[in-house]
């Protein structure tokens, strides 16, 4: 029996019983990724010897009779910009095309405290930046779904291992949307955590104050498996929050949308989306006004403010967290044919003219020019207060809902290559995401159907601030009565 | 006398004291082979954050009270970037317009004091060595913590900035904030200076000038300073806005850069770190933690023990100093007494031996002991010096070293009688002169029986007993 299609929360309690170990798992899993991802090009490396051993170390010690982890023997896979320990993590960079990771990352570490299995890092643009993963120095990665379609960015490889049964979770992380869209595109759920739940100890940062760790899986159940065991203070990041409560429990509290206030921005549900998203964004608000929600029509108007905002600040951080690649202590280093006479700064301007794709080196100009002595002031800082208007917005849509709903991305997934030319485009298109990015809220995408020709169409549902666990469990109780996140590619 | 008025002002930086860096968990040390003092953190590997350290916060904290600054309940940390290599992260973790305090004052002379912009806390960056085989990076020293203090520039004289860093030198170290060695370069100074036409209230062009490495050094610097903008003004060229590099040895400064070059930082509040927020009851206990400064200290000593200007300025030079005379005045010691032989005696034998306060063979109670036995005259003058010696290379009580070095002060005439007896045959003619009359023909006599006991006859017993024998024999 294959263990593949099982979700993490039925993977682990087999495990957990004896029913299956942990060593059968991971072949089933090496084995599936072996004769599919020429197809989709998800992984750009399993780690076949490390998940061997810990599969066989999981069986020894669950046969001594120990009782193991919450994620017991669950086949995660890792974007690659997480570190793990002795492993090649790459961010999708030339730049770090030779870097191995000294230490795991605590949000890996701690699925592996819950005796998850690491099992491979996969595909994504460039340092996270792009909505495709084709800004990836090493391969163009496709959606399931169909041969040429992108399958999002910037976790698309990790958005695939999951919509293609490669592994039950798949850890991601999400700037401006880079979880929620390719899990929307590829007809899976992702979840952007609040901002600081998920510590990000070992993220290979893109822009600090915006990116979080998330997780891909088929179920909500699955999501709030992993939150639990992701979610707590860490003394090694001084933006991680509290130790929240867990939230798995809630799931089993309701069994319908009775009393929930469910709003609908209108800033994020009409100009620029696609008709076949709009209408099932509102076959989905129907369904759950007939599970008992209450739908509120309400207004985010900053929201129009929230793109440009947010290119503004990601890239000014972002090209302060790259300046690091110089060339100097470790990563991409220029051949240099005479040292004598060239200087240090000539040799870091080549290193990272080499060693950085063009998006990335896009995105390091903008953020420099908006963060430069005399422009700082009318683009960053006014970038500053257009993000802390919309929070203020944010909060007070919060006092008339309970979530807030709008399609995840503007498209179903568009074909490969489709938007290599207009950077502006591009940009707009992640519209729909940046807002809770920039509030720092919670956020999810569920499937909630598909368009004519068969591409997937995800719905977001944000939360306030700590509502990690309503936002699941709204999304939870959809699931129980709806089936589009049943629904698999033929490959 | 010039036509010029001279404008200076001065940053300082001091090391914090603390055993770990700033921002991550890798120990503070001087020495150290080179990149072995380093953590993930400190390289700016990807993936990694800043932890602040509180320690940092509570000694820079301590620095801004000391000179009189006020704590901000709110500030930030900024990144300021640049490429350079001995930079791992292209940035530096500093603080921009949100500084941890501002204002403040430090004297720099009679009835002049120079204001303080600020104080805010930063990371130092690592070390560069040029060598036959290329750059060498060490990044030992990148991410200590620091603590840089801006003046305004109220200094109007090269010898008022010395003044201000022996006077901010003091105060710091008193607070217990940091060493502020300026040749180890835990106390460094970059200086700006200007000249203005008498009478103007429009500064002029600004020259800083680096490579400053003692109080001393800066003050030369300005001198030099001072003297070559004096005379390209009167010739009437213009200062150019620029960083020079101080060359002591030959007494000049060069031009590094010029300030039209200068890099744009792009300063950007750190994402990776919430703002600092500190509260009253905070800044309370930093306060507490500072104790009295040295012009309190001064003023109390004067009033408490009656001292002269001069010793309690001795005293008061370093907290170690007058903490140990503190000390062994509470055990017993005459003030005046412990001051004179802490300042004169203790000091430059510690020094010598490479030692201070802290790892003092000899404790303040035994150096009270010892006054004690001087008092009783169970020791004289001279076989006290040979009781502190003693002490100094051994850990011993002054009484177990009286016993070593069979010390113990000899007051039985019975057992002078013979000396005594056998140094006036030695020196007839000496004995003679006194029973002449001539008194002082007596230290003669006195010093040979100090010689034959090393030091340890009762100089009152030896002198009557001289004086009998003399009158009895003639």
């Amino acid at each position: 029996m294959s263990t593949l299609p099982l979700t993490a929360t039925a993977l682990s309690q087999a495990i957990r019983q004896g029913d299956i170990t942990a060593s059968d798992v991971a072949k089933d899993c090496l084995a599936r990724i072996a004769s599919i991802d020429g197809k989709v090009s998800a992984f750009c490396e399993t780690f076949t010897q490390r998940i061997t051993e810990q599969a066989a170390a999981l069986d020894n010690r669950k046969q001594a009779g120990e009782v193991l982890g919450a994620l017991a023997g669950v086949p995660i896979a890792s974007k690659d910009n997480l570190l793990v320990a002795n492993q090649t993590i790459s961010a999708g960079s030339r730049m770090l095309s030779t870097f191995r990771g000294p230490f795991t990352a605590t949000s890996l570490a701690r699925l592996e405290d819950q005796d998850a299995m690491l099992l491979g890092r996969t595909n994504m643009d460039e340092f996270g930046m792009g909505s495709t993963t084709e800004t990836s120095a090493w391969q163009k990665t496709r959606n399931p779904f169909g041969d040429n379609l992108v399958p999002g960015g910037s976790s698309g490889g990790s958005a695939v291992a999951v919509s293609a049964d490669m592994c039950p979770i798949a850890i991601g992380s999400d700037t401006g949307g880079s979880v929620r869209q390719p899990a929307a595109l590829c007809g899976v759920s992702g979840l952007k955590p609040t901002y600081g739940r998920v510590p990000r100890y070992g993220l290979i940062a893109y822009a600090s104050s915006l990116d979080c760790v998330g997780a891909i899986a088929r179920t909500a159940e699955d999501l709030a498996l992993w939150l639990d065991c992701a979610s707590g203070q860490d003394p090694a990041d001084a933006t991680s929050l509290p130790t929240p409560p867990t939230v798995a429990q809630l799931l089993q509290e309701r069994s319908d949308l009775k009393g929930v206030r469910i709003g609908v921005p209108r800033a994020l549900n009409g100009e620029g989306i696609d008709e076949e998203v709009l209408a099932a964004t509102q076959a989905t608000t129907a369904h759950m006004q007939e599970l008992g929600a209450t739908i509120v029509e309400c207004d985010l108007p900053s929201a129009k403010h929230a793109v440009p905002a947010y290119y503004l600040l990601a890239t000014a951080e972002a090209a302060s967290n790259l300046a690091r690649y110089d060339g100097v202590h470790y990563g991409w280093r220029a051949a240099n044919n005479d040292s004598s006479r060239q200087s240090s700064i000539e040799t870091t301007t080549q290193t990272r003219s080499e060693g950085f794709g063009s998006e990335v080196q896009l995105r390091i100009l903008l953020g420099t020019f908006a963060s430069s002595y005399g422009y700082s002031a009318q683009f960053y800082d006014r970038a500053r207060m257009a993000r802390r208007a919309l929070q203020h917005e944010f909060q007070a849509t919060f006092k008339q809902c309970d979530a807030l709903l709008c399609p995840t991305s503007p498209t179903a997934a568009p074909q490969l290559g489709d938007s290599e030319d207009d950077p502006l485009a591009r940009y707009l298109w992640d519209a729909l995401t940046v807002p809770a990015s920039l509030a720092g809220i919670p956020a999810l995408s569920i499937p909630c159907g598909n368009t004519n020709d068969g591409r997937p169409i995800g719905v977001q549902l944000m939360a306030p601030h700590h509502q990690d666990g309503r936002l699941l469990q709204l999304a939870h109780v959809f699931q129980a009565h709806s089936e589009h996140h049943l629904r698999r590619p033929q490959l | 006398m010039t036509g010029y008025t001279t404008v200076i002002g001065l940053e300082v930086h001091v090391q914090l004291g603390t055993e770990s860096k700033l921002f991550s968990p890798a120990p503070v040390a001087a020495l150290g082979a080179p990149n072995t003092r380093v953590h993930h953190v400190d390289i700016g590997l990807p993936g990694v954050l800043p932890r602040p350290n509180l320690r940092a916060i509570e000694l820079a904290t301590r620095a801004a009270l000391a000179i009189g600054g006020e704590i901000q309940l709110y500030s930030e940390f900024a990144r300021k970037h640049y490429f350079y290599p001995d930079l791992p992260k292209g940035y530096q973790i500093s603080q921009f317009d949100l500084p941890l305090a501002l204002g403040g004052s430090v004297p720099i002379g009679t009835n002049r004091t120079c204001r303080i912009h600020r104080l805010h806390v930063e990371e130092d960056a690592g070390k560069l060595t040029h060598s036959a085989i290329g750059t060498l990076v060490d990044l030992n020293r990148a991410g200590v913590a620091l603590a840089e203090i801006v003046s305004e520039p109220d200094i109007r004289d090269p010898r008022e900035a010395h003044t201000f860093l022996r006077h901010l030198r003091e105060v710091i170290r008193f607070a217990g904030v940091s060493d502020c060695d300026m040749e180890l370069g835990s106390m460094r100074c970059d200086a700006n200076i200007s000249l203005m036409p008498v009478g103007s209230d429009t500064f002029g062009t600004k020259v800083e000038l680096k490579n400053l490495n003692s109080i001393k050094m800066v003050q030369r610097a300005l001198e030099y300073e001072e003297r070559r903008q004096t005379a390209m003004l009167a010739g009437g060229g213009k200062v150019i806005s620029e960083t020079r590099g101080w060359h002591d040895e030959i007494g000049e400064s060069r031009s590094m850069r010029s300030k039209e070059n200068a890099p744009d930082y792009r300063y950007l509040p750190d994402p990776d770190l919430p703002p600092l927020v500190v509260d009253e009851a905070f800044i309370a206990a930093q306060r507490a933690q500072i104790g009295e400064l040295p012009q309190q200290r001064r003023d109390r000593y004067q009033e408490a023990y009656g001292l002269s200007g001069q010793d309690v300025t001795a005293l008061a030079q370093d907290r170690k100093v007058g903490d140990y005379f503190e000390t062994a005045v509470a055990a017993g010691a005459d003030a005046k007494a412990a001051c004179n032989w802490l300042i004169e005696d203790l000091l430059p034998a510690l020094r010598t031996r490479h030692l201070d306060l802290d790892t003092s063979p000899i404790t303040p109670s035994a150096l009270a002991e010892l006054l004690a036995l001087l008092a009783d005259k169970t020791l004289t003058q001279k076989t006290s010096r040979l009781v502190f010696e003693h002490l100094l290379s051994s850990v011993v009580s002054p009484k177990q070293a009286i016993a070593d070095l069979g010390l113990g002060r000899i007051a039985d005439p019975a057992e002078l009688q013979p000396l005594v007896n056998e140094a006036i045959a030695e020196k007839p003619e000496a004995a003679r002169a006194v029973a002449e009359g001539k008194d002082r023909a007596i230290d003669a006599l006195k010093g040979l029986v100090m010689r034959k006991t090393r030091g340890r006859a009762d100089p009152e017993v030896l002198d009557s007993l001289l004086r009998t024998t003399i009158a009895g024999n003639s």
